[in-house]
């Protein structure tokens, strides 16, 4: 346990769990721009979890406790990401925490909460938006896996904080085969995972199309602020870890102020622009249809294991 | 030219080579296909510039202005004006494999590339003869996409693929086949493509489809 790593365990969640939602603003704000709207300003989101924070606990009749932990295990497992992976600082204060499958295995575990919750309510939404979400995510996990296993090969460890230190040492790394083919796939995963455009549609609310938010139809109140809350956080996460991955400059590699605040702003500014970019990339896309979603997975299945292959046999 | 920035090219320009034929196996509009093998035509042109780079042989400068006029221009320029004949814009509606699974397929094909090219890597371990794989990689797809898919125009793109990985993986193997031999080959894919161009107009003319399996209505 370092100091580097105590203040990023300080620095990173208080950074995303206050940024997230903001990031979803600027989305929204970007995307309302190019489509000509004015649009509700960056605070937003922020204005809706306050509202909904405050109003009383109610849940539907007949669900179980399923249902009201669901919330909480996906805001936890989301926050355990934020203290331990390498965000604003290369250390970590439980560094078997941030490995690669632990990293990956966490957001899986709050995904599959959600959908747990969703089958508890028992209607015809929920249950679809589940059954989707699963499929999806089955196709999701490996690609994640994979890819990311491209980078740690080279490097030797699938700590996800010696890959990026190791990224940072040797800046022509991130110009190859292995960085280009695992970065296409990785965005097509966050893209998928995040339920966005193309695989899924983060405004729509009452169409036979939704995946993400036919699951949380159910959620009122405090614990769908939760909810929100945690989507916005693992928005932030996939963003900061693709950033970080691949453009690793200015994360903070010393335990000195000025470093923490170069680490802070770098990934400000890197998540911020990677966000606006797919706000403004979803303008010019069309959802796909749900049985054309596994051809998109397969294919970025293919990239990543070709990443995979480019890692041993060109290194 | 270092060494090392010279690896990194070589390594970049087979990355992009292998991207490509990816490309074309995942999109069905086939005027995208098209656009995308140009694409791969200019990835091969930076592959051949590199190695003449790094060989400084005049001679495989004049190889990389041979693969770039012919196969980022006039093969493409060709295909295109196949597809422009027929009016509305196609697609490869519903290929034999469906796309998740040849994509799959590719990945399988990969591998195997990778396991029957291991001997010639272990020959001369050089960094070009370690993307030999690749290039097989590409002539594998090549013959998948020239299997399975069911447009006069794709399956001309598959073979064209296999062409473009033959010519790869001669450059990686023996950094240049010689002046005549490539000429040669280059004008034998270009003589095949216009009578295969010929072949689909005459195609469409009789049939009002290029799609091949509605030749089996011939019989009787």
């Amino acid at each position: 346990m370092t100091a580097l790593g105590l203040a990023g365990a300080v620095v990173q969640p208080v950074l995303i769990v206050a940024g997230a939602p903001v990031l979803v603003g600027v989305m929204r704000q970007v995307r309302a721009r190019l489509e000509g709207r004015a649009g509700p300003g960056i605070r937003q989101p922020w204005r809706d979890l306050r509202k909904l924070f405050g109003k009383e606990r109610i849940a539907p009749r007949g669900t179980s406790e399923v249902f009201r932990v669901a919330p909480l295990v996906l805001v936890a497992t989301t926050l355990v990401i934020t203290v331990v992976a390498p965000f604003v600082t290369v250390a970590s204060v439980l560094n078997p925490v941030a490995d690669l499958f632990v990293v990956v295995a966490l957001l899986a575990v709050g995904a599959v909460a959600l959908a747990l919750a969703g089958l508890d309510t028992g209607t015809a939404f929920g249950g679809m938006g589940a059954s989707r979400e699963v499929t999806i995510l089955a196709l999701v996990e490996p690609t994640l896996l994979v890819a990311i296993l491209a980078l740690s090969a080279r490097v030797g460890s699938t700590n996800l904080g010696d890959v990026v230190s190791s990224m940072v040492r040797e800046p022509s790394r991130v110009i190859s085969p292995v960085s280009l083919l695992a970065a296409v796939a990785l965005v097509i995963a966050t893209v998928a995972e995040n339920g966005r455009i193309p695989v899924d549609n983060p405004s729509t609310h009452l169409e036979l199309t939704m995946v993400h938010e036919a699951m949380v139809l159910e959620y009122a109140g405090p614990d769908l602020a939760l909810v929100e809350l945690a989507s916005a956080m693992r928005l932030s996460v996939f963003l900061g870890l693709l950033a970080n991955l691949f453009v690793p400059w200015g994360i903070a590699t010393t335990a000195t102020p000025a470093a923490l605040l170069a680490g802070v702003l770098a990934l400000v500014l890197k998540v911020g622009v990677l966000g606006a970019a797919l706000a403004a990339a979803e303008v010019f896309l069309a959802k796909l249809r749900l049985f054309r979603v596994p051809e998109l997975l397969a294919g970025s299945f293919l990239l990543s294991l070709l990443a995979v292959a480019a890692s041993y046999f060109l290194a | 030219m270092t060494e090392t920035v010279y690896v990194q090219l070589l390594d970049l320009t087979c990355g992009a080579l292998l991207l490509t034929a990816v490309l074309i196996l995942w999109r069905r509009d086939l005027s995208v296909i098209v656009r995308v093998f140009a694409l791969q035509g200019a990835a091969l042109t930076a592959l051949v510039a590199v190695l003449a780079a790094h060989e400084r042989s005049g001679e495989l400068w004049v190889i990389a202005a041979g693969v770039l006029a012919l196969r980022a221009g006039l093969l493409p320029y060709l295909l295109r004006r196949t597809l422009a004949a027929a009016g509305e814009p196609q697609r490869e509606a519903r290929p034999l494999v469906n796309v998740a699974a040849s994509l799959l397929a590719a990945a399988v094909l990969t591998f195997l590339a990778h396991a029957v090219s291991r001997p010639l890597v272990t020959l001369a371990p050089s960094p070009a003869a370690q993307a030999i794989p690749i290039a097989v990689t590409v002539v594998l797809i090549g013959f998948f996409v020239l299997v399975t898919r069911r447009h006069a125009v794709s399956q001309v793109v598959g073979f064209l693929l296999m062409d473009n990985g033959i010519t790869a993986l001669g450059l990686l193997t023996t950094t240049g086949v010689g002046l005549v031999v490539e000429v040669g080959v280059s004008l034998d894919v270009l003589l095949a493509v216009l009578v295969l161009q010929i072949l689909a107009v005459r195609i469409r003319e009789t049939f009002g489809d290029t799609d091949l399996d509605d030749l089996r209505e011939l019989r009787d």
